[in-house]
């Protein structure tokens, strides 16, 4: 049994996933983060793979990734850094990132090495179903890695169906059509999440973009799985000296 | 696969490129275009409006002129196609008179366009002004000060001009904060892009649009010369919607070569430029499948070229499959040679050209064209707009 289903064989509801850049705030910051993390107690670690011209991400993300970049992240340097990294870290982890830098790495080649240091499913958001079931799924599942698609409010049922049926893992939803780090209506998103789990879906349903606190985290529960915290957290990092500190208090101010 | 050069097949592919790598966010939006485009494109109702706003609006057809001083220097026929004298300028009216009224008819009330050196910008300013529409341009903070011309223009116009701060802050991070307004505004917004690029349909819907201007080359010739076709059409590629509209109807005709003209900026290994077909490899860049300069690490780089026009690190899918397939011959010029070129072509036919139209002129020496040979060059615009370039040119020399 896969870690990611393990989380949610074991929790139905109030599941965390907290989103940050790899190389971010520091370009060695990115193991101690997600020790810092699962200390704290996070359950899902999302870990973001920096892109030039990330489309879906907000200005928060985006300026993180640039400052990642900067700092000299790439995929090869992430799988250097996260080589030994299940030696400490039973967390279930997802990349999160572009197509683009996935395909000049090999996509075979990423998804062969993502799995091999025990990274557990992936996130690409410009990958779509149509090229999913045509050629990059099939590589996706020899390697034995989930792979999460999104869903939005303006999804059709039938769409929805076919994301669930595609996904595994969960299914993210977003809380409505928007980049990250938006400001968000919780009651339209708690009726939204309602919808969505009238439909019966297979995989379980993750919130994600305009999750930033406990308030917002906690408003899921009983509805969603979960949240997925991205922006927030990463603000979280930026006012701060000592990233680990910050970022285990951001989570204590989540969960307790 | 069943596509042509001309038309992609039903996903959006032409050969290996194009397609829509797009987040689920902007789905609804994309889905609705690639469900409505053709059916609208070819109703005969929107043809009729379309094609009465490019003849009073536009002030099409735009002439076929026998560059004669010009074929004489070079020893062969020249003609150009004046989409110089389109209304605001050059040819991107062509692609936005078409998306307004597509949007309309969709029936969007927010329209949202990206652009670098600001002539797409104006073109979709002044088509929302003649349709009463909303308008926010998305323009690079490092273009907003190199072309203020435009901006005032567009200002003029009731446009809302927003700075891409993000990134280089030029024509690559306005499309993305175009394409992040868009994910922001699902159901009211139009998103009209000014080149072949980004998702399907975009690069079939953007070519079928400025495919007027192939179109009129093919009668006009035929009543000048008693034959439609060209021994060559050249034209000057960024993103590149001139070229597709001046190679279109003439892709599916073998006899005819096609050259398509990249910005070399300091020149192709200089570090500073914008030659994508030789510099870049395949890869996705909003939101479609082409080549694409970057790094090893797959990260999209800036390019260079002294034209914001063709200052832009991808191609057109369609030009990605002509490359690629070779069925078009892929040239460059630098900066210095299209700036010589425009003095030139400026000097012997009384036309100063923009400088991205300049590129195209900048490889007639390269083309061993033959006397009783016929060359079309796509003059796709004017040089207004680069005067304050050109002159500091002049003061240099």
């Amino acid at each position: 049994m896969g870690r990611l289903q393990k989380i949610f064989d074991h929790k139905t509801t109030g599941v965390l996933n907290v989103y940050f850049t790899a190389g971010y705030p520091t370009i060695d910051s990115t193991v101690k983060l997600m020790e810092t993390l699962q200390e704290a107690g996070v359950d899902i670690i999302e870990l973001g793979m920096p892109y030039s011209d990330p489309l879906a991400d907000g200005p928060v993300i985006q300026e993180s990734s640039s400052i990642a970049l900067k700092n000299g992240m790439s995929i090869s340097v992430l799988f250097s850094q996260l080589k030994d990294f299940r030696k400490n870290i039973q967390t279930p982890v997802i990349l999160m990132g572009y197509m683009n830098p996935v395909l000049q790495y090999g996509f075979e080649k990423f998804c062969k090495e993502a799995a091999a240091v025990g990274i557990d499913g992936l996130i690409l958001p410009d990958l779509p179903p149509f090229e999913f079931e045509s050629s990059y799924g099939k590589i996706i599942k020899d390697c034995e890695l989930d792979f999460i698609f999104l869903v939005t409010p303006e999804t059709s049922v039938d769409r929805v169906k076919l994301l669930d049926n595609l996904s595994s893992g969960f299914l993210y939803a977003v809380s409505s059509s928007s980049t990250t780090g938006k400001e968000k209506n919780m009651s339209d998103v708690v009726a939204y999440v309602d919808r969505l789990k009238s439909y019966q879906l297979k995989n379980p349903i993750m919130v994600g973009f305009g999750i930033k606190d406990k308030t917002t985290f906690d408003m899921l529960n009983g509805h969603a799985n979960g949240g997925i915290i991205g922006s927030a957290f990463i603000k979280a990092l930026d006012s701060a000296n000592d990233y680990s500190l910050s970022a285990s208090s951001f989570i204590r101010s989540i969960l307790t | 696969m069943n596509n042509t050069y001309t038309s992609p097949d039903v996903h959006g592919y032409y050969g290996d490129f194009g397609g829509a790598f797009i987040p689920e966010m902007l789905y609804q939006n994309v889905e609705q275009l690639q469900h409505n485009y053709l059916e609208i494109y070819n109703d005969p109702s929107f043809q009729k409006e379309y094609h009465a706003l490019l003849k009073d609006y536009v002030g099409r057809p735009t002439p076929l002129f026998f560059a004669e001083r010009l074929s004489k220097k070079y020893n062969t026929g020249i003609y150009l196609k004046r989409e110089d004298l389109c209304h605001t300028g050059a040819h991107k009216i062509n692609n936005t008179i078409g998306q307004i009224l597509l949007a309309l008819r969709l029936g969007k009330t927010r329209i949202i366009a990206e652009t670098g050196a600001g002539q797409h910008g104006v073109a979709t300013a002044t088509v929302c002004a003649l349709k009463g529409l909303e308008c926010i341009v998305y323009m690079g903070e490092k273009d907003i000060k190199r072309q203020a011309p435009n901006v005032a223009r567009m200002k003029m116009l009731g446009a809302k001009v927003i700075p891409a701060t993000s990134g280089s802050k030029t024509l690559k991070d306005a499309t993305n904060e175009a394409i992040r307004d868009w994910i922001n505004n699902p159901v009211d917004t139009h998103y009209i892009i000014g080149s072949v690029v980004g998702p399907h349909p975009y690069p079939d819907m953007v070519a079928k649009f400025q495919s007027v201007i192939s179109k009129e080359m093919r009668d006009q010739l035929n009543a000048v010369i008693g034959n439609p076709l060209p021994t060559r059409v050249i034209a000057c590629v960024g993103g590149g919607s001139n070229a597709a509209g001046a190679f279109y109807h003439f892709l599916d005709e073998p006899s005819v070569e096609i050259v398509a003209v990249e910005a070399a900026g300091h020149g192709v290994n200089s570090g500073q430029s914008a030659a994508t077909t030789q510099l870049g490899v395949p890869g996705i860049l909003h939101g479609s499948k082409s080549i694409v300069m970057q790094t090893i690490d797959g990260q999209v780089v800036e390019p260079h070229s002294i034209s914001a026009g063709l200052d832009y690190p991808g191609i057109g899918p369609i030009h990605a499959n002509l490359f690629a397939s070779k069925r078009g011959k892929f040239l460059s010029a630098t900066d210095e040679e299209a700036m010589k070129s425009a003095f030139e072509v400026s000097k012997l036919e009384g036309i100063i050209p923009a400088l991205e139209t300049a590129h195209a002129f900048a490889v007639l020496n390269d083309l061993k064209m033959k006397p009783d040979e016929v060359s079309v060059i796509c003059l796709s615009g004017r040089g207004d707009k680069d005067l304050a370039t050109y002159m500091d040119a002049m003061n240099e020399q």
